[in-house]
């Protein structure tokens, strides 16, 4: 029999192992998702990052050996955020109808979410690299790690970041636009997905179709909107 | 699945070329986005190629970001350090960032005398 050790050596060279961990642990963490009945606190990704941190940590993997395994997925990311182009397509009709109501609403959702973020972050006295980092959480993710990348940002940071905002954002929905009385539903989803991207889209989903549809349109205006204003925002806190 | 795959690392390709060599702000793949939108509307039978590739990795974006996020056991400290004005600031500018955009729909609807949906 080979020495373990050997086979360990083998694993720890090759991308095959940490790929196959981020696939399971993604799996482990959808399976938990769907048995809470898709929950917004129980979301995949954060369990499935739990899990492979833990994982690291056990086995005294450094991130750089984990991601030449990852960068598969991680590649991944730039596909997926011309694909989020086809949503976009479908509702252009939609889109038309509700033009100028949208635009305001998506002006005023997307410049609230990145100066009130900003001028906080600011105010507590956080780096500037934690600036540029937080500036595009509420863009879905694969557009949020491009523009902080740009902005001088730490992508990891803010990946973490997104994923709270989009998790916090779906929790708090509800009630908050209860309590403000809004009963459209257009309005509803729009700003949640503008807001809290693709989590908060998922959300919406679960609640109503029409909402729903409005927020993947509000993620994706968004997505191009803050790719624009949040190297200008930046700018003014710097 | 593969004219549809050239057809989106194309545009990619194109938004990433176009982004750094016009030195634009934009990450070159939302350039890709707008580039799907706009040859789909140009051409909408590029929409019924390209749907069932799009439709399995949208199905399963959330997986792509796994990767990034397991990037903060590098930056633990800084959370543990920060982490009550991150949390803060992340909390409080969703809040108002929903608020917001809720708010200016419905005035603006009633304004433009829209019917709701």
């Amino acid at each position: 029999m080979t020495d373990p050790a050997l086979i360990w050596s083998y694993l720890s060279r090759e991308p095959l192992l940490w790929l196959t961990a981020t696939l399971i642990a993604y799996w482990l963490g959808d399976t938990f998702f769907r048995r809470m009945n898709r929950q917004s606190w129980a979301n995949p990704v954060l369990a499935a990052v739990v899990i492979l941190a833990l994982l690291l940590w056990i086995t005294g993997t450094s991130y750089q050996t984990y991601f030449e395994g990852a960068q598969f997925v991680h590649f991944m990311l730039g596909p997926a955020t011309v694909a989020l182009g086809m949503p976009l397509y479908d509702n252009l009709r939609r889109l038309r109808r509700a033009a100028l109501p949208l635009i305001a609403a998506l002006l005023a959702g997307s410049l609230t979410a990145v100066l009130s973020v900003l001028a906080i972050a600011h105010a507590f006295g956080l780096s500037e690299v934690l600036l540029a980092s937080l500036a595009p959480k509420s863009t879905t993710a694969p557009v949020a790690i491009g523009i902080a990348e740009g902005l001088g940002g730490e992508p990891t940071i803010t990946a973490v970041l997104v994923l709270l905002t989009g998790v916090f954002g779906a929790i708090i929905a509800t009630p908050l636009l209860n309590a403000l009385r809004i009963r459209d539903w257009r309005a509803r989803g729009f700003s949640l997905g503008v807001a809290a991207h693709g989590i908060g889209t998922a959300r919406a989903f679960q609640v109503n179709e029409t909402a729903g549809a409005f927020a993947g349109i509000g993620m994706g205006l968004n997505a191009v909107l803050t790719s624009i204003i949040a190297p200008l925002a930046l700018h003014l806190f710097q | 699945m593969i004219p549809a795959l050239c057809i989106i690392l194309s545009f990619q390709l194109i938004g990433e070329v176009a982004t750094r060599g016009l030195g634009l702000p934009l990450p070159g793949p939302v350039l890709g986005l707008m580039l799907l939108v706009i040859s789909c509307s140009l051409r909408p039978s590029l929409a019924g190629l390209l749907r069932p590739v799009t439709t399995t990795i949208l199905g399963n974006l959330s997986l792509f970001f796994v990767p990034a996020g397991v990037g903060v056991i590098a930056h633990l400290g800084e959370f543990r350090e920060n982490g009550l004005a991150i949390a803060l600031a992340v909390m409080v500018s969703t809040a108002l960032a929903i608020a917001a955009g809720a708010l200016v729909f419905k005035f603006v609807a009633k304004w433009t005398g829209e019917a709701e949906e």
